[in-house]
């Protein structure tokens, strides 16, 4: 491309900042559900919001139903086969580190983090709906003993939730920030936790 | 910048960049070329080389991973089950053209440390991620197989 006139720069610095507004724009914020006067539709309201993180294919490709997990934005079974084993950390003799490290390696296109694995079983959000990973994700049966609190503390902190926003290569990562998401995590439980209908 | 590797019981040095792939630093700078280079990307398995007795393709994984980790290579395995797989390998003429089969015994290897008497399932998906383009994937199972009565 070539820029001749100061007005063609204007404009493709113009298009620079309104495409980076676009993109940090993936999330509302959390404080932007505040005109929704109900407090449980807000909630739901932050939730389903959320949910565009929770349902993107770079979070439920490692929280499958069954014993592969899958890859890609198109969400096709893990290449080569893996499958979970006994603790969600791959077969004897295939675990999961024998392909993934402690960080992304471009070289070989690998993702990688310190403590790659899949979900628990009880932990599956493929094929579920919104409402399912709510009720699923409240739950101390199924969500590993947390409170709200811990569940919120772990979404807007965990490094391997965070991977998800650096998922390196050409891997196309979850829509807005970590941070964003925590605070709409935060919200949903500030205002009661309620699930999709 | 110097990285001290353990490889094959032996203390190594390398200088080498810390991203430089395990592999190329065990065949271009160690001449450890047993380890074979099949697709660079952990599709095809025949890369794999044991850390501290586990599975691990040296294409996808950056040398400082290992560092201070012991490494063993197809010229430094040794142990029973190893010994049990080369000698089933030999007995049934499992190899083809040959190319993948360091990576073949390396991960039949570590899949026998670990589980003894596997099933055929055990043996499939321990062996899911080593592809061999001359089809011996049924004289690699029974191989498996035979090496585990040995070691019995």
């Amino acid at each position: 491309m070539k820029l001749q006139t100061g007005k063609s720069v204007s404009t493709f610095f113009l298009a620079l900042v309104l495409s980076g507004a676009a993109f940090a724009a993936d999330l509302r914020p959390a404080d932007s559900f505040a005109t929704v006067g109900d407090r449980a539709e807000r909630s739901r309201a932050l939730f389903a919001e959320a949910g565009k993180v929770i349902q993107h294919p770079r979070c439920l490709n490692c929280h499958p139903v069954g014993e592969r997990p899958t890859q890609g934005t198109d969400m096709h079974p893990h290449s080569p086969l893996v499958v979970r084993g006994a603790d969600d950390e791959g077969a004897v003799g295939m675990r999961c580190t024998t392909c993934h490290q402690d960080a992304n390696f471009d070289p070989a296109g690998v993702p990688g983090h310190p403590l790659w694995h899949v979900a628990p079983k009880k932990m599956a959000w493929q094929q579920q709906s919104l409402k399912q990973i709510c009720e699923q994700v409240k739950d101390p049966r199924r969500n590993g003993g947390k409170t709200l609190s811990q569940i919120q503390e772990h979404m807007a902190h965990d490094t391997l939730v965070g991977w998800a926003w650096r998922p390196g290569g050409t891997r196309e990562p979850a829509p807005g920030t970590q941070e964003q998401f925590g605070a709409l995590i935060a919200a949903w439980i500030e205002t009661g936790a309620a699930c999709p209908r | 910048m110097p990285i001290s590797l353990n490889v094959n019981g032996q203390s190594r040095e390398v200088d080498v960049d810390p991203a430089t792939p395990l592999l190329w630093v065990l065949r271009e700078d160690l001449g450890l070329t047993g380890t074979k280079y099949g697709c660079g990307i952990a599709q095809c398995g025949a890369c794999t080389v044991h850390v501290e007795g586990e599975a691990l393709r040296s294409c996808a994984a950056p040398v400082r991973v290992v560092a201070g980790r012991k490494v063993t290579t197809i010229e430094g395995v040794n142990s029973p089950a190893a010994k049990a797989v080369q000698k089933a390998w030999v007995e049934l003429d499992v190899v083809q053209c040959g190319y993948c089969q360091s990576g073949q015994i390396m991960s039949a290897t570590a899949l026998l440390e670990k589980k003894p008497r596997p099933t055929d399932q055990d043996i499939d998906q321990a062996m899911a991620g080593n592809i061999c383009r001359c089809a011996t994937y049924h004289r690699i199972r029974a191989a498996i197989h035979a090496a585990a009565k040995q070691l019995a």
